[in-house]
């Protein structure tokens, strides 16, 4: 029987690794999308602090016979807010810089010699 | 008063710096003021300290990590800072009239008192926290004052030699006094001073005891440390006085004072302080024979005198550290006194060169007068109170025992004695005595009293305490000493006739010795300037250039400017971090039941990672990937749907809109993909990060999610609707109970959002707008610039869209929804508007400014906020109340709305102001020419009269 923490957690890695593997990409575009991996993982792990529950959505109620903890939503929420904030941001910097240099890469470098 | 004490330098500093707008005589006044207000209150103080009590101010500051204003003066200190501001107050008076006129006064003085606070600070710091950031002022400010002549280079090496070698020694006696602490369970000096058995006993007490030292034998310039005090001498006369006598260098000789009841009198103490001092005092003593320069000469004489002081404190015997209590007084006297004459021969004869000097007797008698006694003191001649203490550390070192000899120390004594008396004798027979000379730089002649009259207080000193030591000083070093040795004195007597001992013996060979050494000092000197001793100016450069070349090279190993580098870095360092952490721990698997997944979530996790894959497969065809990334937030979104919480849903959904309409028209300009470009090795490096990464983070997760919670969430459940008015807590939470949180995160946003502006209004000039001028399309264009069906789609969903984000912006404080989420679908819904019928169409028709929506937004929030104090209520409480009207029902109230209205109009400013401006210059990019007519759909609002629609548009 697959339990949804493990497939939780382990979603949060793969999305982690991704991130990882493309924030360390040369071109600016690719660092961009890890940079929204990592955001998806670390939100995703965050919201998990709260455990997982199955519907008990935090909307109060006096009869419900329980609910799940609001805290790490809310956190979350601005999360996502402020993640989009970021990778706004980072898109535009990356199209700034390549329009100054003519290149996407990650340190403004012109590429090396031989390699295209 | 205390405190009043031990901050009026510091506080009084602004005053010279004031002041010099007046005058320079205004500018000293202050100066010597805020000194005497601070001698005023010390002598306030004193005679509480000399009837032995302690007088103490605790305050708190941070005392979770044990730093705390506490302060004490006990007798030590009284002793310091009297000489601190005394002779303080003498420089100052001397200065006024030693500076020239270009020089800076104003800055001097206010260094000056810097240093004095500094200096203060120390000797009456209980807290060792405390004690230790004077110390470090202390490096600081006479950094300032040795390189106060900045056009001077000498001025400038000294003064970064001094702050190199003092602040090394800073850190090492950081270090010390930690452990010291740590060993007596308090920061407070009164504390361990308390605790000698358990420090003594610890096995840390010897690394204690070698950093402490490090920092004492740094800061007093004992041997090997020593070489920095004669190059600080070029700093002006006034601070050689000042630092070299009484102050800076004393404090190290303080410190060993200070402690001296809990780290003497082990063996290893004897061993290392006792012999630094002797060999520090011997090798001054002969090296400032052979200097011709006054300054010099004076500052290895310094240098040989705190080896004297060094030596005494380290014998560890009670009556030794009488002696060198005692010997601080004296050596404070004569050697400011004998300093400041240097000052006056240098300002009047214009050279400070021995060999250019001689006969000025005659020429300057007050000045002749002043340095043959403070000179004879030095030399340790009677009546004067350097040859009572000079005597006295004869006597002590005539049986003191070095390693089973009895003969070593007390030889080495009279050979530094010796010498000593050499260069005393130099000073004054070479500078004064001897035929006149016809070639001074400057006609000689005594200075004015401003010059003369402070030295000459403290040569007065030095022949009162000479003449009547037990009645002068008595009272003082009797209350010193029980402080410094922490119990009663043992017998001793200040006399100038001790009776017929070796110490008489010792004396006089040292003064008939000197006498013939100096004698033959031509001949001497010669063979000694012949000698290829290693010159420690050199030797520091050499080490500090290497130092600096190996720096040099790391940087340009480790920071080659590659960012993948410095973020591979990053990681790798994360990942042995956390996996150290993990390892190091006695990990236990949790055992909170799971819950089974249904068939609908296997599905949705087979979804994310398949798309999670494509991406990382596709990554180089960048449109590609971002339809897979968008399926990865979809996956992400019915997730926080499953899981409970459908605030987080609506809200990753619309994000994930405006995310990726956003990097669809950056990627319009941007390369479509990317190259290959990384080796095979470094796929290999990545990937490896990357799973370490990803197993750290998973199992993280994992390893909490088995674990039971234990949440604070209770009181927001508990108080959400009764407290806060709503019963979504989430969003009651956002904007009540955290509603600071918000305040910040809207904030953010919208300085994300001008960042955006700001990069993207002036990427139109320079090369960034030739680039723009000069891009071609690289994708296939629609024939149509404003598809037709998109464009009546659109504007038909706007109002439906707009009305969805106000239901959804309605019902947020009790259903899922509000501000954010209400904020983004707007802005989605207008969004549209740009994306279908261009960016000329939309501006035209939004006239609301996104700049001021953002602001308006944050000032509706801070509004809010703030509206509760007027209240009474803490910041940012809600108030609500339930009315009812006809038709529409019941319904609610609640302030939280208001700050919500703020929160959505800053994220629709937020989002339209960056991603119009995108589309703005995408549209620049495209060249596309303004419509000179409307098209079809375009009917301009601001025009009067029926629409006009010529007929050749219409094609």
């Amino acid at each position: 029987m697959i339990s949804l923490e493990l497939l939780v957690a382990s979603a949060i890695g793969v999305l982690t690794a991704a991130g990882v593997y493309l924030v360390l990409r040369r071109r600016t575009f690719p660092v961009v999308l890890g940079l929204a991996f990592l955001s998806y993982a670390i939100n995703v792990f965050l919201f998990a602090m709260g455990r997982l529950v199955i519907d008990r959505p935090p909307l109060y109620d006096k009869a419900a016979d329980g609910y799940t903890d609001p805290l790490p939503q809310a956190l979350v929420l601005t999360a996502i807010v402020i993640a989009f904030g970021m990778t706004a941001f980072v898109v535009v910097l990356a199209l700034r810089s390549y329009l100054e240099t003519g290149i996407d890469r990650v340190d403004g470098m012109p590429d090396e010699k031989g390699k295209p | 008063m205390l405190l009043v004490l031990a901050l009026l330098p510091i506080v009084g500093a602004l005053a010279p710096a004031l002041a010099i707008r007046v005058g320079r005589n205004a500018c000293a006044m202050a100066a010597g003021t805020v000194t005497l207000a601070a001698l005023v209150v010390l002598a306030m103080l004193a005679p509480a300290v000399m009837a032995g009590e302690t007088v103490q101010v605790r305050i708190d500051w941070v005392p979770l990590l044990g730093m705390n204003l506490n302060l004490f003066l006990d007798a030590l200190g009284l002793m310091f800072a009297g000489m601190i501001l005394g002779i303080g107050l003498l420089i100052i008076i001397y200065a006024r009239f030693y500076l020239a006129k270009a020089d800076p006064m104003g800055r001097f003085f206010t260094y000056l008192l810097l240093f004095q606070g500094a200096m203060l600070g120390i000797v009456v710091s209980d807290n060792i926290l405390l004690l230790l950031v004077f110390w470090e002022l202390t490096s600081l400010t006479s950094f300032l004052l040795i390189g106060f002549w900045r056009d001077l280079p000498e001025g400038r090496q000294g003064a970064r030699m001094a702050l190199a070698v003092t602040g090394a020694g800073g850190l090492s006696l950081i270090g010390g006094l930690l452990i010291l602490g740590n060993i007596a369970g308090s920061y407070d000096l009164t504390v361990i001073l308390q605790n000698r058995e358990a420090i003594q006993a610890s096995p840390l007490y010897l690394p204690a005891l070698l950093l402490i030292l490090g920092g004492c034998f740094t800061k007093s310039a004992q041997f090997p440390f020593h070489f920095w005090l004669p190059h600080a001498m070029a700093a002006p006369t006034p601070v050689s006085a000042y630092l070299h006598s009484a102050t800076m260098v004393k404090a190290g000789i303080f410190m060993l004072a200070r402690l001296w009841p809990v780290l003497a009198g082990t063996e290893t103490w004897f061993y290392l302080v006792a012999t630094t001092g002797l060999v520090t005092m011997v090798f001054a003593a002969v090296v400032a024979l052979f200097k011709d320069d006054l300054k010099g000469l004076l500052a290895y004489s310094t240098i040989s005198h705190l080896g004297f002081l060094t030596m005494l404190f380290g014998f560890g015997t009670p009556m030794a550290a009488v002696v060198g209590v005692f010997h601080i007084i004296n050596h404070a006297t004569f050697k400011a006194a004998l300093f400041m004459n240097a000052g006056i021969v240098d300002h009047e004869t214009g050279t400070r060169d021995i060999k250019r000097l001689g006969g000025l007797a005659t020429l300057m008698p007050i000045a002749a007068t002043l340095a043959v006694v403070a000179g004879l003191s030095m030399a340790g001649i009677p009546p004067l109170n350097g040859f009572i203490s000079k005597e006295m550390m004869l006597e002590e070192a005539s049986h003191t025992v070095w390693w089973t000899q009895p003969w070593l120390v007390p030889a080495l004594a009279t050979l530094g004695a010796t010498f000593s008396v050499a260069y005393s004798f130099r000073y004054i027979v070479h500078v004064y005595l001897g035929r006149k000379r016809d070639d001074y730089p400057r006609p000689p002649h005594d200075p004015g009293i401003g010059l003369w009259g402070p030295p000459a207080v403290l040569v007065a000193l030095v022949v009162s305490i000479g003449l009547f030591p037990a009645v002068v000083a008595g009272p003082l070093v009797e209350q010193v000493s029980r402080a410094v040795i922490g119990g009663q004195t043992p017998y001793y007597s200040l006399s100038l006739w001790h009776g017929v001992t070796p110490a008489l013996f010792m004396s006089i060979a040292a003064i008939g010795i000197g006498l013939v050494i100096l004698s033959a000092h031509r001949q001497i000197a010669a063979v000694w300037h012949g000698l290829a001793l290693p010159d420690a100016k050199a030797l520091f450069d050499r080490a500090l250039s290497g130092l600096t070349r190996g720096a040099v090279a790391f940087t340009a190993r480790t920071q080659n400017g590659s960012l993948e580098r410095y973020i591979a870095m990053f990681i790798g360092t994360a990942i042995v971090v956390g996996f150290a952490g993990f390892l190091g721990s006695d990990f236990v698997a949790g055992n909170r039941p799971t819950t089974a997944a249904s068939p609908m979530a296997v599905v949705g996790w087979l979804a994310l990672i398949a798309a999670t894959a494509l991406v990382l497969v596709n990554h180089r065809a960048r449109y590609v990937s971002l339809i897979y990334i968008g399926i990865v937030g979809l996956v992400i979104s019915l997730g926080f749907i499953h899981l409970s919480a459908p605030d987080l849903a609506l809200t990753q959904i619309s994000v994930e809109v405006v995310t990726i309409l956003l990097m669809l028209l950056a990627l319009n300009l941007l390369p479509k993909t990317s190259p290959r470009e990384s080796s095979l090795p470094r796929h290999f490096r990545d990937g490896g990060l990357a799973a370490l990464a990803g197993l750290g983070v998973g199992g993280a997760a994992w390893a909490v999610m088995s674990r039971p919670v234990d949440s604070i969430s209770g009181y927001f459940w508990e108080n959400a609707k009764s407290g806060g008015g709503g019963t979504n807590v989430v969003n009651v939470i956002l904007v009540d109970f955290r509603g600071f949180d918000t305040f910040g995160e809207i904030i953010v946003l919208g300085i994300a959002a001008l960042g955006i502006f700001s990069l993207l209004e002036t990427a139109g000039t320079g090369a960034s707008g030739r680039r723009i001028l000069a891009w071609q399309p690289d994708t296939p264009r629609s024939p149509e610039h404003h598809p037709m069906m998109l464009v009546v789609a659109t504007r038909l969903l706007l109002p439906l869209a707009v009305m969805v984000g106000l239901y959804i912006f309605l019902r947020g404080h009790n259903q899922p929804g509000g501000g954010f989420i209400a904020g983004l679908v707007i802005s989605i819904a207008i969004l549209m508007q740009y994306m279908a019928s261009g960016y000329q169409f939309a501006a035209q028709r939004l006239r609301a400014d996104h700049h001021t929506l953002i602001g308006l937004g944050v000032l509706i929030a801070a509004a809010t906020g703030l509206g509760s104090l007027l209240f009474g209520a803490p910041f940012m409480t809600t108030a609500f109340d339930y009315f009812s009207l006809p038709i529409i029902g019941e319904f609610e109230l609640a302030t939280a709305m208001l700050f919500d209205v703020g929160v959505a109009l800053t994220v629709i400013g937020a989002v339209i102001l960056a991603l119009a401006q995108l589309s703005q210059v995408a549209q620049s990019a495209e060249k596309q020419e303004p419509l000179e007519t409307p098209s079809a759909m375009d009917i301009d609002p601001s025009r009067d009269g029926p629409p006009l629609v010529p007929e050749e548009t219409v094609k």
